[in-house]
């Protein structure tokens, strides 16, 4: 099991920062150097802080006429040589779907960042959610994976930012940071480490651009103006990307790529932290900032004496399946709090035989301990 | 027989082309690769960028350069993506009409208002050709097509004038008709240091000349001759004849 392991390195900048700005600042750490975005709420000052901070490092920020229009001018960067990101909410993230569907198909790595507020539609603009998480990975039609990640703090905010970028460059596939209001706009310390390694792009390649011929691999990213006569296309392409879409076999060896590329190299995307699991009879499962008011609410739980833990998933897609199924068999429940009707839950009701209690809450507030707390103590009696 | 230099910058291997017979497109496709040839534009620094339809694919496959066939009406963000990070390259947006002004409407206005320094060709045949002949924002008032049986009830765009508002520093309209009209403005647009746009008609007789009276493909295009006015010749025309011609030439060429 992969474990994150806790940012201890003093030689970081110790900052008081709200989670957006470190979003973007661990973006510029990445090395991304363009953004493409629109205003939306609750996400904006991501925007703002990359129109500040980019140009004094040679990037490039661009304010386009919509979300769809962003994401298209990321993945347009992505293409000519640009580590790239748009961030936006809900309704943005609508408008961006048909085109991370063709960054999927045309393996563009880009970075999205949701910051996710309460919906459905306008919903409520400044409160938290997290209604996307189905959103963001089966929006877009045709079969395909993406990676998604889920911090719950202003630090991971800037570590998870960082990493998006290098699973993104890595598998050429968009990378989501499926954060929401709460941490977006939570100010907290955090310690901003630059990254060992950024991925960087290689300046020539003459490996075909899309996959291995042979092995279905993924193939580094090319780039335009490199001399490579790239055809890209949004259609169904073999390796050189010519269009074949009267080609079964070719469209299911590139659909097999698309998702293959995610889903055999789930054991080392997997990012999960484990709380109290060695003696736990009841498991939460949380992510985000739910996992906040969660931990607090095992902590209280086993001041009671009740054998509670809790498994947080930093990794929302491509889902730890093997990781909840893996759970001790010690754990005789799992309770999954979430900000949406259960879309998570779901998922972990696939992965074990284990009852799984869904609470899920959708009126635009956080989840807090005292929500959680009654669903650990009550088949003990002690609620 | 020697290959034309303008070859180099096609991928002849995907010839031939999949434009129907009467197709205006490929006329289109040659004028630019010509142009682009006298232009001794260097084929590894042009980008074509194009959407969804039959002209988003005169460059992709066809252009020996570097392509990208975006989304449907989209290329004009995509491409600016790209020309942002690498102002090196010489992006080219090749689409048409119902891409780059139905779906795309809003990304050609802010482009042009942006300036960002691109050129934008329009393969306007007024139809929605590949899905099989739909009405569409540049459909004449009057037109019978799959989806205005009766005749289309609305107005077109003038695409020219469009652009023009939104604050394009190059506007012009040629036909593939007017060939050597038509390479003498994509060669100017190509040059134009600023939002270059050209709307150049290229009949579809499969979608649109079939349903609308016309005898066939020929007599579309050389149609064309009589159809059209350049801009200085429809100013001596009485006002209620001008309304009658497409004006074709340049509307706008200016530094910003």
């Amino acid at each position: 099991m992969y474990q994150m392991t806790k940012n201890t390195d003093k030689s970081g900048v110790r900052r008081f920062l709200q989670g957006n700005e470190a979003c973007a600042l661990g973006a510029l750490a990445a090395g991304c150097r363009f953004y493409g975005g629109y205003p939306i709420t609750p996400s904006s000052e991501i925007m703002e802080h990359m129109a500040a901070e980019l140009p004094k490092v040679g990037g490039v920020f661009v304010q386009m006429e919509d979300e769809i229009a962003s994401i298209a001018a990321v993945i347009g960067a992505s293409w000519a040589g640009a580590k790239a990101m748009t961030a936006t909410s809900g309704p943005g993230l609508s408008l961006m779907i048909e085109n991370i569907g063709y960054a999927c198909i045309t393996e563009t790595p880009c970075v999205v960042v949701d910051i996710q507020r309460a919906g459905p539609a306008t919903g409520q603009a400044t409160c938290p959610g997290s209604g996307d998480v189905m959103q963001i990975r089966w929006g877009s039609h045709g079969d395909y994976e993406i990676i998604a990640l889920a911090p719950w703090s202003v630090q991971e905010m800037y570590d998870l930012t960082i990493e998006a970028f290098r699973l993104s460059e890595t598998y050429r596939v968009p990378t989501f940071i499926a954060s929401d209001e709460s941490i977006g706009h939570l100010r907290e310390i955090a310690v901003l480490t630059p990254p060992d390694m950024i991925p960087e792009r290689a300046a020539s390649c003459d490996r075909p651009p899309f996959g291995d011929p042979a092995t279905n691999a993924v193939t580094p990213m090319p780039g335009f103006g490199q001399g490579r006569r790239l055809l890209v296309t949004g259609s169904t392409h073999d390796e050189r990307g010519y269009r074949r879409t009267q080609d079964s076999a070719v469209q299911a060896k590139l659909v097999a790529r698309l998702c293959d590329k995610i889903k055999k190299g789930s054991a080392n995307i997997w990012k999960v932290e484990s709380f109290h699991l060695e003696d736990a009879e009841t498991v939460v499962i949380a992510y985000g900032s739910t996992a906040r008011a969660a931990l607090r609410a095992v902590r209280l739980a086993r001041a009671k004496g009740v054998k509670a833990g809790m498994l947080r998933l930093i990794t929302l897609w491509p889902f730890p399946d093997e990781i909840v199924a893996g759970l001790s068999s010690k754990a005789g429940r799992l309770v999954v709090p979430e900000m949406n009707q259960g879309q998570v839950s779901r998922e972990v009701q696939r992965c074990t035989r284990l009852p799984v209690i869904a609470s899920g809450k959708s009126n635009g507030e956080v989840v807090v301990p005292g929500e959680i707390l009654p669903l650990l103590l009550d088949e003990h009696g002690q609620a | 027989m020697v290959k034309p230099d303008y070859m180099k910058f096609l991928r002849t291997e995907t010839f031939p082309t999949p434009f129907c017979p009467g197709c205006g497109h490929g006329i289109l496709m040659g004028a630019i690769a010509r142009c682009a040839t006298e232009m001794e534009l260097d084929p590894l620094r042009l980008l074509f960028v194009s959407g969804i339809g039959c002209a988003a694919w005169i460059p992709s496959p066809h252009f020996a350069t570097d392509t990208l066939h975006t989304t449907h009406g989209r290329a004009i963000a995509f491409a600016t993506g790209a020309k942002l990070f690498k102002p090196a390259l010489k992006v080219v947006v090749v689409s048409g009409d119902g891409d780059l002004s139905a779906i795309g409407g809003n990304h050609l206005i802010h482009a042009a208002r942006r300036n960002i320094e691109m050129t934008v060709l329009c393969a306007n045949n007024s139809i929605y050709g590949m899905t099989g002949g739909q009405a569409g924002p540049t459909t004449p008032t009057g037109a019978r097509t799959a989806t205005t049986p009766e005749g289309n009830p609305e107005r077109p765009f003038d695409l020219c004038r469009l652009v023009y508002g939104a604050g394009a520093t190059y506007v012009a309209r040629s036909t593939v008709y007017h060939v050597r009209h038509l390479m003498k403005v994509i060669k100017n647009a190509l040059s134009h240091k600023g939002f270059a746009f050209v709307d150049v008609v290229s009949p579809c007789f499969t979608q649109f000349g079939r349903k609308n009276k016309v005898a066939s493909a020929s007599d579309q295009l050389f149609g064309l001759k009589e159809a059209c006015a350049t801009v200085d010749g429809l100013a001596g025309l009485a006002e209620d004849r001008q309304a009658d011609k497409i004006a074709i030439g340049e509307f706008t060429a200016r530094k910003e």
